[in-house]
């Protein structure tokens, strides 16, 4: 954890971020037929106007330099982007931060449920399994976590809604919120929020239940060939206190990192969950951005959710270093 | 001289002897001992031959029969009927053609691509491996799924034909990175062994070294990274299908999900079987995959058998 490490680190980081921009930019810019020629065309033929004129209007409305060079337009946007200006939705007209923002506070709520639930819950059956490993116990839940896996979350999502809400109406279909409940610090307005956050949380932690308990699985196993476990049972330690402090404590630490990498997926929400139940997250405004090709508001998701991996990746870095002191001291004996 | 064909026809039976026992028949042989990995073979090999012959036994019939709607399972239709009568069972059989050509083309250009450049960072060394670990960073740090996103809605609009090999080439942007960060470590450390040093005492030729040495001490890596790739190609692939960013044809498993996924509000009576059809399909396929993938993980990592 040298600053030489840090410098180096940070140096990747930025070159990453810069690297998307740069994809996102020049993908898009370069795309014939887009959203902007086909405003033109509308005004064209809905209002009268001429080629020019239309072109005109459309590109103030829109708030775009045409006439400048590529790399002008380029060099305009890195700087826009560093100064919070994003650019604004081609559809709605509002600032594409906004649009972002407005659905953040649900998709945070919702991630953050679903991936506590998912890793505590993968963690705690991991190191069952590694216990009983070989035991009917751990074969069917390996079975479980590989399906787990293996599943693709829309088709689960898609299962949820078909047979919770609309086979057997157990569960709402539709939004975050019943919208006839007025949103407040009230009871009602929170239990309406939990039940439509039901089968989205579900459709997420089974889905990605199955990856944490086969990881937890595998590194609990290595840590229970240790000799240091093995000292631990020799003293006589009751092996609930071994399982919690000395294999637990250690088994986990791989996975802090990891967990901490996804949690900087959870900007970007889930796109499928949150489209298929309309939850009103930030997933499903980059998948409507997506189906009507809104190209800035494509771009600024698809930013914000790499600006949030790369933190998130380097904050993983330095926290692995902090909880494991082994890292820490460079070397496990110096 | 004379006797020289006749020593080489033999040479040549006692290698394909040694190949098949050593490269089919023993794996083959571990593969049969782990229940889990022998269904996951199973299964893969019946939904190739289902793709590949099952269809010449059953028609694929598209023509719509409104007075058929979610029909029940029945003799006539084993899966029942989809929201315009046409028979899904068939639409299963015939539902793969694009799917599995794509996963498994996936899965090749990953691992060219994936081997290629962790052979040549590890191998070479240097500025170049400096440079190309930093790439690999890079790209392994980027969000996968949203950057397929951006790249399927900037393909669908560029006017570039859309075929199996170009969605195959855009799936494997995102899988490349993490194959090639682990040959590039195997190399590192297979580079050091006696072997290699002794290959280079002898004079073999560089080329000699990469494909007869390096390369069948990194295949087992290259063997499960064919097969997880291949899942996460049927998830992207279908993935974005739903989300209408590649275009499908009718009748296809992606094509019966978003059709499910549209229709979900107005299904009625039996229509329960065209939402199941499509998603047991590819989630035992997914399964099937997965187990196979960990059954090789089994036969190159001895340690793993022993437990």
């Amino acid at each position: 954890m040298t600053m030489k490490w840090i410098i180096k680190r940070t140096a990747t980081a930025i070159l990453t971020v810069y690297i998307v921009i740069t994809i996102t930019f020049f993908l898009i810019r370069l795309l014939p037929g887009s959203f902007i020629e086909m405003m033109i065309y509308y005004y064209m033929t809905q209002y009268g106007m001429s080629e020019i004129e239309a072109e005109e209007m459309v590109y103030s409305l829109y708030g775009i330099a045409p006439k400048k060079p590529v790399w002008e337009q380029y060099i305009d946007y890195i700087c826009g982007l560093l100064r919070g200006d994003w650019g604004k939705c081609y559809i709605t007209g509002i600032p594409v931060l906004e649009a972002l923002f407005y659905g953040l506070p649900w998709t945070v709520f919702l991630l953050s449920i679903s991936m506590t639930i998912s890793f505590a819950l993968g963690v705690g059956l991991g190191i069952l399994m590694a216990y009983r490993r070989g035991g009917i116990l751990d074969n069917a839940s390996s079975v479980f976590a590989s399906i787990s896996r293996a599943t693709p979350n829309f088709i689960l999502g898609l299962l949820l809604l078909y047979f919770l809400t609309i086979y057997y109406p157990i569960f709402p279909s539709r939004g975050s919120y019943d919208i006839s409940i007025k949103p407040g610090f009230t009871l009602e307005f929170i239990s309406s929020v939990l039940y439509h956050s039901f089968l989205p949380i579900m459709a997420y932690v089974i889905t990605s239940v199955g990856g944490w308990m086969l990881a937890m699985r595998g590194s609990a196993i290595r840590v229970l060939g240790e000799d240091y476990v093995i000292a631990a049972e020799a003293r006589g330690l009751k092996s609930g206190r071994i399982a919690r402090t000395y294999v637990g404590r250690n088994a986990i630490l791989p996975l802090f990192a990891s967990f901490a990498i996804s949690l900087g997926y959870m900007f970007g929400g889930s796109v499928f969950i949150e489209t298929y139940f309309a939850y009103n997250g930030i997933g499903h405004i980059i998948g409507l951005a997506m189906s009507w090709r809104d190209y800035p508001l494509i771009q600024g998701g698809f930013l914000l959710i790499t600006l949030a991996v790369v933190l998130s990746n380097f904050i993983a870095d330095l926290l692995y270093g902090k909880l494991d002191p082994r890292v820490r001291r460079g070397g496990m004996y110096s | 001289m004379v006797c020289i064909p006749k020593l080489r026809k033999g040479k040549i039976m006692r290698g394909l002897k040694s190949f098949l026992r050593y490269h089919i028949l023993e794996p083959l042989k571990i593969l049969a001992s782990d229940k889990r990995a022998l269904v996951g073979l199973s299964i893969v090999i019946f939904y190739v031959l289902m793709v590949a012959v099952g269809r010449l036994f059953i028609p694929l019939d598209l023509t719509p029969h409104r007075e058929k709607r979610y029909l029940g399972p029945s003799w006539e239709h084993p899966l029942g009927t989809d929201f315009a009568g046409r028979d899904i069972l068939a639409q299963i059989v015939h539902g793969g053609r694009d799917v599995l050509p794509v996963a498994f083309l996936t899965g090749f250009v990953t691992i060219a691509i994936g081997t290629a450049i962790g052979i040549t960072s590890g191998y070479v060394g240097g500025k170049l491996d400096l440079a190309i670990t930093t790439f690999i960073d890079i790209f392994l740090t980027i969000p996968g799924f949203p950057l397929l996103m951006v790249v399927a809605v900037w393909l669908l609009q560029s006017g570039i034909p859309i075929n199996i090999f170009i969605i195959a080439c855009v799936l494997s942007i995102t899988a490349w990175a993490g194959l090639a960060r682990s040959v590039r470590a195997q190399v590192l450390s297979i580079r050091e062994e006696a072997f290699i040093e002794a290959a280079r005492c002898l004079g073999l030729s560089r080329f000699h070294i990469v494909f007869n040495e390096i390369l069948p001490n990194v295949m087992p890596y290259i063997a499960i990274n064919f097969m997880l790739s291949s899942v996460s190609a049927i998830y992207s692939y279908t993935g974005l299908q739903a989300l209408g960013l590649i275009p499908y044809e009718p009748g296809t498993w992606g094509a019966m999900i978003s059709m499910a996924q549209a229709y979900v509000g107005t299904i009625t009576g039996a229509g329960c079987w065209y939402v199941l059809a499509p998603s047991i399909t590819i989630i035992v396929l997914q399964v099937g995959l997965v187990f196979l993938s960990q059954g090789i993980d089994k036969i190159f990592n001895p340690r793993l058998r022993e437990r």
